[in-house]
């Protein structure tokens, strides 16, 4: 069995892909905690303790939760909300995965191709990432984990992503509403956000921030 | 590895896809992986390895077949037109060359169909920047590879250096034995490839002529049983989008900036590509149970090979077997991803390991080298090229001369 364990970095130059260390995904029913394969009631916890712990809790959702392709997908968006005042955790969209120069808007995006840069500007310890295609999260996540110290989680929609610290699988919307309850209940028990406070950013239709 | 890999069920996960139970054109039902070849009665048909492609395309729900005439695949392909011209597929054309026919394939892709082309020898060779480009793009495209020669001077002739060619290229590479190899590795090759954590193009070889222009005893499932089909909405890259990787790539690589961010991106992203060929292990050994077989590695000798040299080699142990020489047999499916673990176990008691192979490289001599301890126990060869066939009595020859048993000269080696 692997040794391997996916800790929050900064960890490498170049970090190896959790799957070419032998990490193995997780099946259905369960998710993995640091390559640690759990049952999924475990992970619930475990994430929302995470949240709860961290300064600058964060939730990037990716296009298949930022736009209404399907009724689906607006729910899953909906829920993330609620999710994020849960917290409370701030919501920077990975919005598409167009590599941008000269420069992205660090406190405002997160690109796939360069996303440390987001990470380092909002000094972000603790993020999810869930509606970004599994290609590009686990690229995302892996450039994280080599860089910088924040504590990354997955909500995938498919198999889930050894390149996070902690991943789901099989993400819906219960799942999601799953995890809401996990961070209520911990508060309910006395465990308080320690996230610094911030106001939640709005994007007018222009795209710009309003 | 944090999780045992091996499936004992032989199961992977169900399809969960819409049309799960319900009929395509022909009155296929669409049946998921498990029922149709774990459940479903099969029927023992005596078939040509090219009309074997034919039957598992047949029930494969392939949208899109592309050809190119390129001998030894050249009437597995015009099969394929004909299951066309029956309604099994959506599309199907000869395009302009193999280049041509690889880059229309990932156009097929891109646009979220199930695509399966052949290809053999040269044909390989001339593609070969698009299977790079498949697999970097996430394209789960199935080519079925009916391996001959590729040097010069030229030989159509059984030849398998050219899988040497695609170690490397970032696709799922299993190779045949059998013709029953070849239909099961076909129609599991795509459920495998378009799991949404694998999602790479699969090359599923075999050695030309020995298989595709052989008849053999092949167990079919059932015809009226279809593949689920493709679902493009579990890739783990967006279709068809211009401004986005990976199409955005096509026009303006990471690569053209020079700066940290884009060299890092593009490690990354071939990371994750070979990331994606570890992950298949758990479906591939679940659906092909295992990725190596093995017989009586107990023994001090074993036999360790791919395609039909490990029929060749089965029969040589026979052989042996007569003169009380005991050898045992790893049979390797995959060689990407390659069974390391499991070929370090298998091997882990034998003093001698020989490598038959069917090209002037060693290629898979090398692979088992840099997987195993005390290398020095592998024995490259025998070898054979270009169309010679590799006799039993060849491997048997070999095995005892190692161990200073007298033989007489039979293959030009000398005695």
């Amino acid at each position: 069995m692997s040794q391997y364990q996916v800790k929050a970095g900064p960890e490498a130059f170049l970090a190896p892909a959790a799957a070419s260390m032998g990490i193995v995904l997780p099946d259905p029913g369960e998710a993995h905690i640091e390559g640690r394969i759990v049952p999924e009631e475990e992970a619930y916890e475990y994430a929302a303790r995470k949240f709860l712990e961290a300064k600058v809790p964060t939730i990037f959702p990716g296009p298949l939760v930022l736009w209404k392709w399907n009724e689906n997908a607006a729910a899953k968006a909906a829920a993330i909300r609620k999710l994020a005042e849960a917290i409370p955790a701030r919501l920077i969209p990975m919005a598409d995965y167009r590599p941008k120069y000269p420069k992205i808007e660090p406190a405002v995006e997160i690109n796939p191709n360069h996303p440390n840069l987001t990470i380092w500007y909002n000094k972000i310890d603790v993020c999810i990432f869930v509606g970004v295609h599994c290609h590009q999260a686990n690229l995302a996540l892996k450039i994280i984990r080599g860089g910088t110290d924040c504590y990354t989680m997955a909500m995938c929609a498919q198999a889930g992503h050894e390149d996070a610290c902690l991943s789901f699988r099989d993400a819906t919307v219960e799942k999601i509403q799953k995890l809401q309850e996990a961070v209520e209940k911990l508060k309910k028990q006395g465990v308080k956000s320690q996230a610094i406070p911030f106001e939640q950013f709005k994007t007018a239709c222009t795209g710009q921030v309003a | 590895m944090n999780k045992q890999v091996e499936s004992p069920k032989g199961r992977i996960i169900k399809s969960r896809h819409v049309k799960l139970g319900t009929k395509n054109k022909k009155g296929q039902t669409f049946t998921d992986v498990n029922e149709m070849f774990f459940e479903a009665e099969r029927t023992a048909s005596f078939l040509t390895g090219s009309e074997v492609i034919r039957e598992a395309i047949k029930r494969a729900s392939v949208g899109m077949s592309i050809a190119y005439p390129i001998t030894p695949q050249s009437e597995a392909a015009a099969l394929i037109g004909e299951l066309y011209a029956e309604g099994y597929l959506d599309d199907y054309f000869r395009g302009e060359s193999e280049f041509a026919v690889m880059s229309q394939c990932a156009g097929a892709a891109f646009g979220g169909m199930r695509v399966f082309t052949t290809t053999a020898g040269p044909g390989t060779l001339r593609a070969m920047e698009n299977f790079s480009m498949w697999a970097g793009s996430r394209l789960p495209i199935q080519v079925c590879v009916t391996m001959r020669g590729v040097n010069s001077p030229l030989s159509i002739q059984p030849d398998t250096l050219e899988l040497s060619y695609l170690l490397e290229s970032g696709m799922l590479l299993w190779h045949a034995e059998t013709a029953q190899d070849l239909y099961d590795f076909i129609l599991k090759g795509f459920i495998v490839a378009e799991q949404p954590d694998v999602h790479l193009p699969i090359a599923v070889c075999c050695d030309g002529f020995f298989v595709t222009h052989t008849k053999d005893t092949v167990e079919l499932t059932p015809e009226d049983l279809c593949l689920t089909p493709y679902d493009p909405y579990k890739s783990p890259v967006p279709c068809m989008d211009m401004e986005c990787p990976p199409i955005r790539m096509m026009r303006d690589p990471f690569v053209m900036k020079s700066n940290y961010i884009s060299y890092s991106t593009h490690a990354s992203w071939q990371q994750e590509v070979r990331a994606a060929i570890e992950r298949s292990r758990k479906h591939t050994a679940a659906l092909i149970g295992g990725l190596i077989d093995v017989e009586n590695n107990d023994r001090d000798i074993l036999i360790v090979s791919s395609g039909t040299a490990v029929s060749q080699g089965r029969e040589a142990i026979r052989l042996l077997e007569e003169e009380g020489i005991k050898v045992g047999l790893v049979k390797i499916k995959t060689i990407r991803p390659f069974p390391h673990e499991e070929v370090r176990e298998a091997v882990k008691n034998a003093k001698h390991i020989f490598v038959p192979e069917f090209n002037m490289a060693g290629w898979l001599a090398r692979e088992i080298k840099s997987v195993i301890n005390d290398n020095d126990r592998v024995i490259c060869g025998p070898q054979v090229a270009g169309g010679m066939t590799l006799p039993s009595e060849v491997i048997v020859e070999e095995i005892k001369k190692y161990l200073g048993i007298k033989v007489g000269s039979l293959a030009g080696r000398g005695s």
